[in-house]
């Protein structure tokens, strides 16, 4: 590479080097956000307390929009009707977690994964939990059903929902 | 429209920590790119800054604190960013500032300082997050890496062997790479399988690490070019990008559609029509195996669920019949985000310019595409250069 | 090849929109925009070009929450981090380039959002040398202001009938949030935030967004009968070392004023523009800005300023609008907002506050503390 070059600017340094030898300077920033929901999402959790997920239609393109959105993505124009879906579903996909947000091992794993919710149009989903699964049970294509808090525990959070089960035989 | 060649490369070593700062990696990123073409800073009309999120290096408007190091003093100075897809980008928008007829001679300095997030980068990994949707699952950012690959690999049967052999051939053709932080001569498959699992599929090995690190490119018009002489202009060919949906959740993640239209503006404006064919080598971006399989498909250089056959049967191979990432790949050199420009279209530059050394492809190579990838799951940049 | 604006979206500033979520008062601008351009985006549309900084949201990587409220789903579409007029200026070279026959620009602030702005405007500051001295960023501004008023020879009373002029003219703007009848005795008066920088010195903050729809030369006479022309536009930064600064004077603007007049030929900035839109996040960043762009003699600014120059009746109507300190700090999305505001004047679509007349413009902007980065924008209708 270029044999005009013969070295390579950077001087690496160690873990031991960074932490304890080169000078450093802390700063915390001060960082502080709430955001306005909005319309369609402020709406989607007043209706997770409730135990229920809800839905916006465009008429145009005729799709049940989950999450639901005060507007159309694909025709740009404003969604027509909120619409309730079912809180059912199917894994499109999912994974077996060992680290935790900070990149720390964990012992227990978290099964995580993305729901396309019934009702809604195909494919439109939710990121969240799998439980009563095991790594030989879990599997793309497994019919799959809300487990929710209690009413009294709910916030208006996706949280409402511990995590999505099997489904049971007779359900959905 | 002007002709737009690149005619300098520079680029750091890639390390998870690095002495020096990110004015100090940007200068020497620069320097060398300048040196290079035989240039100084006062050749240069306009410079390009191309970084990914701020919280890395810890400065909000970051462009801004780095531009004396990316020669930007005094002159028409912007940053873009595209996430991860910046190291494809912020080239393409050199690539504009040239081809519309503004400026004759533009730098272009991408750079990430990873180390300086305590206590690990990962962290702001935590913020790329919807706040409503995301977040409260407090994610790590492998979920959706593993979420993607899971996908891909059950939509087309593919092997998991098949995607580590794509780590292993990165990492070992990063051995020729002299700013390499990951290579390993020795790398196999089973090393690879043995590695910690993260997120299931995802293991340790299949992942690139976080790096610091600084790469430059100068892109200047074809005036400039034949009145300043430049030998070994490596010319662009076609650029394209392309932006999908922010509900990820809502997308089939099996194949890269954004990617596939980026790739097609791209090749409309090369005259490209099948690029397996009409392409010689690439470097697909790669900071997970999978997505060196999953970006060849989103190119078009295979047909849906083939890339894993090509890797299996050595196509892929610096020596092979459609040389992957012949750099190393984020994989094997290391990946400071926006900064692997160096990597991806400094490899492309290289390479058709022969002066890739040790990673020089051993047959006659004319046509080269490369993409990078950001954002959530959703955006990506493309390359097209010719010698 | 010329490139004009053909479409305009600006949602009313207000100080806080609590029912708007950051991709709803988008998707509101970009509605504007694309009406009045009478456009479909998902079909006409090419390119896409936010201007937003992660640490503004609050997200890690903010190009991620950007496409669907603009209709780019599927488009090329990018971010800029910068001002409104740098990326404005990224569109115009996307169409010069080839790339684009019809791009949309976009910036907005819900800094409403954002719960610790000085914070925020802090950690843009150096790590090593500015950080660990602590203390309102607002000192910066302070500084500057005492060099810039010593070396002028303007005093505080020069800078608070700037406030007044602005905040008096935000009064009859129906997209302004901070209109209000002020006296000089009043700003004179308000809390000193760091000496002489007083607490109405300072722009107050406010939420809105702002999309325009450019058009390659062809298209835009399709587009728009009376397309406003993008005449020249310049970028450019100063060393971003406080230490070394030149605090007087703004280089930058200076030196993206130079780009853009050269392109636009300009000539005698002082007798070719009928208005102009310049950043005044503080009260004395329009007199200073006003000098580096030739629109004022050094020297003589306090002045013009005593003569009612610059007022909505004068003979150089300086931020009609009402200036960031009228309309509100709106931060990246300042600069877009004044050539929106300057292209509505030459369509003759100003309201109230319409100059007669009018058929060049300027707009000019500034990132804000602690950068010394601005862009500038000439513009004009007809020939």
């Amino acid at each position: 590479m270029s044999e005009k070059v013969k070295t390579w600017p950077g001087v690496e340094l160690s873990a031991k080097e960074f932490y304890g030898k080169v000078t450093s300077v802390k700063f915390r920033p001060e960082a502080k956000f709430s955001w306005s929901a909005g319309e369609a999402m402020s709406r989607f959790l007043m209706e997770l307390k409730e135990g229920r997920l809800i839905a916006r239609t465009c008429r145009k393109c005729k799709r049940i929009l989950f999450p639901p959105r005060m507007f159309c993505e694909e025709c740009f124009r404003p969604t027509d009707a909120w619409t309730y879906v079912k809180d059912t579903g199917t894994i499109e996909t999912y994974s077996i977690s060992y680290i935790d947000l900070d990149a720390k091992r964990i012992t227990d794993p978290v099964y995580v994964g993305v729901v396309s919710v019934d009702g809604a149009s195909p494919k439109m989903g939710l990121m969240h939990f799998f439980g009563g699964v095991t790594p030989e049970t879990i599997r793309i294509g497994m019919r799959v059903k809300a487990v929710w808090k209690p009413p009294a525990q709910r916030e208006g959070s996706v949280l409402d929902i511990v995590h999505w089960r099997p489904l049971k035989e007779g359900e959905g | 429209m002007r002709k737009v060649a690149c005619i300098g490369a520079g680029m750091t070593l890639f390390r998870r920590r690095l002495l020096e700062t990110g004015k100090e990696m940007c200068w020497e990123a620069a320097r060398m790119a300048l040196d290079s073409a035989g240039l100084t800073i006062d050749d240069v009309d306009a410079v390009v800054f191309g970084s990914a999120p701020d919280a890395f290096d810890g400065i909000h408007m970051k462009g801004e604190n780095l531009l004396d190091g990316c020669g930007g003093v005094g002159k028409p100075y912007v940053r873009v960013f595209t996430g991860g897809g910046t190291a494809v980008f912020s080239p393409i928008a050199g690539y504009w500032h040239v081809a519309s007829g503004a400026f004759d001679c533009v730098l272009v300095v991408n750079e990430e300082k990873m180390s300086s997030c305590q206590p690990h980068p990962q962290s702001v990994f935590g913020h790329i997050w919807d706040p409503i949707l995301d977040r409260p699952l407090k994610p790590n950012l492998v979920w959706i890496f593993a979420m993607e690959m899971n996908r891909y690999m059950t939509v087309h049967k593919v092997r998991y062997e098949d995607v580590a052999a794509v780590a292993v051939k990165n990492k070992r053709n990063a051995v020729a790479h002299p700013c390499a932080q990951l290579a390993d001569p020795n790398i196999t498959v089973d090393d690879v399988k043995n590695s910690e699992m993260m997120a299931w599929p995802v293991r340790r090995l299949d992942i690139s690490p976080p790096s610091d690190g600084a790469s430059a490119l100068v892109i200047a018009s074809e005036d400039f070019v034949r009145k300043r002489k430049v030998e070994s202009p490596v010319w662009f060919s076609g650029v394209g990008w392309c932006i999908d949906t922010t509900m990820w959740t809502d997308r089939d993640l099996y194949f890269p559609e954004y990617l596939a239209r980026a790739a097609k503006m791209a090749y409309k404006q090369a005259r490209i029509d099948d690029p397996r064919k009409q392409i010689d080598f690439a470097e697909p971006y790669d900071p997970f195996d999978y997505k060196e399989l999953h970006h060849m498909e989103g190119l078009g250089l295979c047909k849906k669920g083939e890339a894993p056959v090509l890797t299996r049967e050595g196509v892929t191979q610096r020596d092979g019949d459609l040389p992957t990432c012949p750099s190393g790949g984020l994989l094997g050199v290391g990946n400071p985000i926006a900064a692997t420009m160096g990597i991806k279209v400094g490899e492309l530059y290289w390479q058709l310019s022969g002066q890739a050394g040790k990673r020089q492809i051993p047959h006659e190579i004319h046509t080269g595409v490369t993409n990078a990838w950001g954002d959530l799951m959703q955006f990506s940049s493309v390359v097209v250069m010719r010698a | 090849m010329r490139v004009g604006i053909v479409g305009v979206g600006v949602v009313p500033f207000r100080p806080a929109t609590p029912e708007y979520s950051w991709k709803e008062i988008m998707y509101e601008a970009a509605s504007r925009a694309y009406a009045d351009a009478d456009i479909n985006p998902r079909e006409e549309v090419d390119s896409f070009i936010t201007c937003a900084e992660d640490y503004w949201e609050g997200f890690g990587i903010f190009d991620e929450f950007t496409p669907d409220q603009l209709g780019a789903v599927l488009r090329p579409a990018c971010t800029v981090t910068g001002d409104g007029i740098q990326g404005l200026a990224q569109g115009v070279l996307q169409i010069r380039a080839g790339l684009a026959d019809v791009v949309a620009v976009e910036a907005h602030s819900k800094i409403s959002d954002l719960l610790t702005y000085e914070g925020v405007v802090r950690h843009a500051m150096d790590p090593i040398w500015n950080k660990p001295l602590g203390g309102s960023p607002y000192y910066l501004a302070g500084l500057e202001m005492d060099a810039y008023l010593r070396a002028a020879k303007l005093s505080e009373r020069d800078c608070a009938a700037i406030v007044t002029k602005n905040r008096q003219n935000a009064r009859t703007n129906e997209r302004a949030a901070h209109g209000v009848k002020l006296d000089v005795e009043d700003v004179l008066a308000s809390p000193p935030i760091s000496t002489p920088l007083k607490e109405l010195d300072v722009a107050p903050l406010a939420d809105t967004a702002v999309v325009l729809v450019l058009a390659a030369e062809a298209r835009a006479k399709k587009l728009a009968s009376d397309p406003v022309w993008i005449r020249g536009v310049g970028w450019n930064s100063d060393s971003p070392w406080l230490e070394t600064r030149e605090w007087a004077e703004a280089k930058y603007l200076e030196n993206a004023a130079k780009m853009a007049y050269s392109e636009a030929k300009v000539r005698s900035p002082t007798s070719e523009f009928q208005l102009a839109e310049v950043d005044d996040k503080f009260s004395y960043k329009e007199p200073q800005h006003l000098e580096a762009l030739g629109l004022s003699k050094k020297g003589s600014t306090a002045k013009a300023i005593r003569a009612g120059t610059f007022e909505l009746g004068g003979d150089l109507p300086v931020n009609a609008s009402g200036g960031s300190l009228g309309c509100g700090n709106v931060i990246e999305a300042s600069g877009l907002h004044r050539v929106a505001e300057v292209a509505l004047q030459l369509r003759g679509h100003a309201g109230r506050n319409q100059i007669d007349g009018a058929r060049t413009g300027l707009a000019a902007s500034w990132r804000g503390l602690p950068t010394a980065t601005g862009a500038v924008a000439v513009l004009g209708v007809g020939r």
